[in-house]
């Protein structure tokens, strides 16, 4: 950031995207932030947005509004993980996904003084297959296209970047595997899904998970604009909570549902709601996903906190509607023991008495 | 008869450590590795049943104990038979309970136990997963104790006239990840699984309907239903041989011909001690 230090970060009208602009905006280090939206942030975010400068437009018109502001970085996080049925579905999702990274990246490619690109991605990257390794490290390659929107709009997404790279070798370009988000702040997909006091499973499946806090997300891509890491990285807590134990710790109750074979998951996604659980949600609950994250320790000197750090401050956030506490089970367990143990010291007594 | 002063504090204990433990399951306050490998469950569940599995039913002979590492990465190769895959279970709670340091085995299973429903995950919280060369090498790397049956399907699946006779070893995937981590082979013979579902037949059509490697006919099964699962009480001897060092080809984890070389001696070692063992036991189910 030594010539101009002007930084563009789309998704602004969203959570992430609205923090990170707020954040850099606030760093002596970074001049200009200026957020580039199709939508206008909501009102909640206007604090956080105080001192960024919002641009409403489409990826289309990218290429005249970085060159005129001269951007010397982009932050790409534009992308969006689920289908929204009021805002057009998954028609609308692919579209700034996959037509929004390609014009954006198209707009790049042409800015002269860009010196940096940082891109949101996701460990869906890796799909999901049965003859997986358990941990995927940055070089693995997914063994089969996913099933998922998301997924298949990630790895477009990534193809997208690596092209870039090859075409602009000067730019500083990362990549940020981004494990599902989680935290007291975060509302997503994942942590409405916890938030249901019945939480439905995949029979027979007990999937190893893995969660990154949010501000731990935001951490490494402050860094990852203010530093210069080049390269792609898992962002992940380090840890595992399997679906079961993390249902169990949020005190909910998991509702196994049948998983009827690959022809069949669409009547999953009927079972689980519909437009509410995709294939991307099916493969991560059959499969699981966890990642390897000693290239982003090492590189960045940066360690997110725990998976099950990550998940507990969530669930202290949402302490509600919890069926089965732990102080609870505590509680239970004392009581039960307490009975054994006087039930046994009275028939002792009456022994002793016999005797 | 006298009432002891405290009565039955013991049995206070093993309630009171019952009830925790059932507490802890049902609040999730357990760990689980990158792998999925839940040892509290290992040790409280599984291990205990095979363990009754292994000392009363098989009564099993292990020797050689010795030959596996104390601490530090270890390939444990074995030869696989029996139709179900229940060597590599008794292997891995009689390596447990015999070496000093209670060793937990990581088992790298077929890709088709993770294909299955409940079979996949169980496989998992018992230390197992996927055979391929990342885990492999990404456990040994971690300094595991791994277990690896290059045979796979080929051994569990052959008749029961081909029994105690190796199968082909694949491409010896095995040899190379033992080589890029520098982890010594430690070969091991089983010998009794082969007799606990002895199969007759096999019903390929079913097979492949069903897709699995093999559908299997035993004198039980599938004539007696859920009671052909039932083991047949064969005697098992189970024999750890000397460890065959790998640091000496550090640079040839890619060498086909240093693979096969390795391949080859391993499975002549296992071959041998079959041979050894079998003539220390002329009855299958004697005692």
């Amino acid at each position: 950031m030594v010539r101009s230090p002007t930084v563009v970060v789309t998704g602004t009208s969203r959570f992430i995207g609205a923090r990170v602009a707020g954040r850099l905006a606030a760093d002596p280090r970074v001049g200009r932030v200026v957020g580039l939206d199709t939508a206008t942030p909501a009102p909640d975010f206007a604090d956080l947005l105080r001192d960024v400068d919002q641009v409403r437009a489409d990826a289309g018109a990218a290429s005249g509004i970085i060159a005129d502001l001269d951007a010397s970085a982009v932050v790409h996080l534009a992308v969006v993980s689920g289908p929204d049925q009021q805002y057009g579905g998954r028609a609308a999702m692919k579209e700034q996904n996959v037509i929004g990274t390609m014009q954006l990246l198209a707009a790049c490619q042409r800015a002269s003084g860009l010196r940096k690109l940082v891109v949101r991605s996701s460990t869906a990257a890796y799909g999901a297959s049965f003859r997986d390794p358990a941990v995927f490290t940055e070089d693995t390659e997914p063994r089969e296209v996913p099933r998922g929107g998301f997924a298949r709009d990630i790895l477009d997404i990534e193809a997208y970047v690596r092209g870039f790279r090859r075409r602009r070798p000067d730019v500083t370009a990362t990549v940020l595997r981004f494990a599902p988000f989680i935290g007291s702040t975060a509302e997503t997909s994942l942590t409405r899904y916890f938030a249901q006091p019945l939480v439905p499973t995949v029979f027979g499946r007990d999937p190893r998970l893995q969660f990154v806090h949010v501000d731990d997300a935001l951490e490494v891509l402050h860094r990852a604009v203010v530093e210069d890491r080049p390269g792609t990285f898992n962002v992940a807590g380090p840890g595992v909570l399997t679906l079961s134990q993390a249902i169990r710790r949020a005190g909910r109750v998991a509702v196994p549902v049948l998983e009827p074979g690959l022809s069949g998951a669409a009547g999953v996604t009927r079972a689980f709601g519909v437009g509410r659980y995709g294939f991307d949600q099916i493969d991560l609950f059959v499969h699981g996903r966890v990642v390897d994250t000693s290239r982003l320790i090492g590189e960045f000197g940066f360690e997110p906190r725990s998976t099950q750090a990550a998940f507990d401050d969530f669930l202290r956030a949402h302490p509600d509607g919890a069926l089965l506490a732990g102080d609870r089970l505590a509680a239970a367990e004392q009581a039960i023991l307490d009975g054994i143990r006087r039930a046994r010291a009275t028939r002792a007594g009456d022994q002793r008495e016999l005797a | 008869m006298t009432v002891p002063d405290r009565p039955g504090d013991v049995w206070d204990q093993r309630v009171a450590a019952s009830l925790a433990f059932l507490r802890r399951r049902l609040a999730g306050e357990y760990e689980v590795d990158e792998f999925g490998f839940d040892p509290e469950l290992t040790e409280g569940v599984f291990l205990p049943v095979l363990r009754a599995l292994y000392r009363e039913w098989f009564r099993t002979e292990v020797s050689g104990v010795e030959h596996l590492p104390v601490d530090g990465a270890g390939l444990v190769v074995g030869n696989h038979s029996g139709t179900v895959a229940l060597d590599a279970a008794v292997l891995t709670a009689i390596l447990h309970d015999e070496h000093p340091r209670h060793r937990h085995l990581r088992l790298l299973s077929a890709d088709l136990v993770f294909r299955l429903p409940f079979l996949s995950e169980l496989t998992r919280k018992f230390g197992g997963t996927v055979a391929c060369n990342p885990d492999a090498e990404r456990l040994l790397g971690g300094g595991e104790l791994v277990g690896v049956f290059p045979e796979g399907f080929k051994g569990v699946g052959k008749p029961y006239s081909q029994r105690y006779k190796l199968q082909r070893f694949g491409r010896g995937g095995f040899v190379s990840a033992a080589i890029r981590t520098g982890s010594p082979i430690v070969p091991v013979a089983i010998v009794g699984a082969e007799e606990t579902y002895p199969m007759l037949a096999n019903i390929a059509p079913l097979a492949r309907i069903l897709g699995l490697p093999y559908f299997p006919v035993t004198p039980t099964f599938p004539w007696l239903g859920p009671l052909g699962l039932v083991p047949l009480p064969s005697k098992w001897l189970i024999e750890f041989c000397p460890p065959i060092p790998t640091t000496q080809f550090a640079d040839h984890a890619d060498d086909p011909l240093v693979v096969f070389n390795l391949a080859d001696q391993v499975r002549e070692t296992i071959q041998q001690a079959l041979h050894r063992l079998l003539d220390r036991r002329p009855d299958p189910f004697g005692r």
